[in-house]
C-alpha cells in the first residue's frame, strides 16, 4: 500500500482551509505569478501575502522560485493527486472488505434456503 | 484495473463509492444482493463480522470481537499482526433497528470520535448499504483523512504503517 505521512496531508488540508489561499491556486492555476503581483490581486500587504504563499509552499500546493529580486509563484499539484489517492485508497479498502461480505452474505442466503427447504419438509 | 471489476458479479459493477458529504461527514455506499436482514446479519453477528471486516489483503487479523448489540450496549475489536496486538476500537451503539439502522460511536481517538450511521435499505431484493461517518468538527475529519486511517482506526494504523516499514526494512 502507498505510504501517506500526516504532517503533510495536515498541511494541506489547513492550506486549503482559507479562502484567500484557495484564490491564490486558482490565480496560479491561469498563469504564474509574484508574490508582488499576487499581493496587489488580493489587496493585501507584501507580508500578509508571503505568510500565504508560505503555508502553500509547506503543504507543498505551491512552489516559488526567486530570480533577482523577484519571487515567482507556480502550482504544485502533487499532494493534491495524493489526497485524491488517499481517497481512491479508501475506497479500495472498503471494496475489499465487501467482497468479503459479499461472500459471506452468499453463503447465509444458501444456508437459508436449504433451512427454508428442511422447514416445509 | 479495469479487470478487477469483474469480481463483483452480484450487481454487475463494482459499487463501492466513497465521498466526503460536507466539512464533516464522509459516506460510503455499496449495493448488496441480498434482502437486508441478511446483510444486517453479517454485521451484527460477531462470528460472521469477524470473517470479512479484516481482508486478507489488510495483514491483520481480529484477535477480539465482542459485540453486544443492543442501544447503549458496547463493542471491542482489537487487531493483530502475528497474534499480537496493534490496535483496539471500541464504543457503544446507540441505535439498533433491526435490519434497517445502525448507529455506533467511535471511541478510541483522543477527542470526541466520529458517530458512525449504518442504513440498509432494501429494494428488490438488493440491500443498498450506507455508511455514514460524523465527525465532531472538521478538523477531526481533516485529521482522520490524513492518518491515513481507515474506519475510525487513526493513530494505530501509523504505528501499523511503522511497524511495517521497520519489519520490512529489518528484512531487507
Amino acid at each position: 500500500m502507498v505510504q501517506y505521512s500526516q504532517p503533510r496531508f495536515d498541511a494541506s488540508f489547513a492550506a486549503l482551509s482559507d479562502a484567500t489561499r484557495r484564490g491564490v491556486l486558482e490565480q496560479l492555476g491561469r498563469a504564474d505569478a509574484s508574490i508582488t503581483d499576487l499581493a496587489d490581486k488580493f489587496h493585501m500587504t507584501l507580508t500578509g501575502m508571503k505568510k500565504h504563499v508560505g503555508v502553500l509552499e509547506q503543504a507543498g500546493l505551491v512552489t516559488t522560485k526567486k530570480v533577482g529580486r523577484v519571487r515567482t509563484c507556480k502550482l504544485g499539484l502533487r499532494r493534491l493527486e495524493e489526497e485524491a489517492a488517499w481517497i481512491e485508497g479508501y475506497r479500495q479498502l472498503w471494496a475489499t472488505r465487501f467482497d468479503a461480505l459479499d461472500k459471506v452474505i452468499e453463503e447465509l442466503k444458501q444456508k437459508e434456503k436449504v433451512d427454508g427447504r428442511k422447514k416445509r419438509e | 484495473m479495469d479487470a478487477r471489476k469483474e469480481s463483483d458479479p452480484s450487481s454487475g459493477e463494482d459499487p463501492t463509492t466513497v465521498e466526503r458529504k460536507s466539512e464533516r461527514e464522509l459516506a460510503v455506499t455499496r449495493i448488496f444482493n441480498a434482502p437486508a436482514r441478511i446483510v444486517f446479519e453479517a454485521w451484527t453477528k460477531p462470528e460472521l463480522f469477524k470473517r470479512w471486516w479484516v481482508p486478507k489483503s489488510m495483514g491483520m487479523s481480529l484477535l477480539t470481537c465482542e459485540m453486544d448489540v443492543r442501544a447503549g450496549g458496547k463493542y471491542r475489536l482489537v487487531f493483530g499482526v502475528g497474534g499480537s496486538k496493534v490496535m483496539e476500537v471500541f464504543g457503544k451503539y446507540i441505535e439498533v433497528t433491526p435490519h434497517s439502522r445502525l448507529v455506533w460511536t467511535n471511541e478510541e481517538g483522543d477527542e470526541g470520535g466520529a458517530i458512525t450511521t449504518l442504513t440498509f435499505e432494501e429494494k428488490g431484493g438488493q440491500t443498498l448499504l450506507v455508511k455514514h461517518d460524523l465527525y465532531p468538527s472538521k478538523e477531526a475529519l481533516d485529521g482522520e483523512l490524513a492518518s491515513g486511517a481507515a474506519d475510525g482506526l487513526p493513530e494505530q494504523l501509523e504505528q501499523l504503517d511503522e511497524l511495517l516499514v521497520t519489519l520490512g526494512a529489518d528484512g531487507s
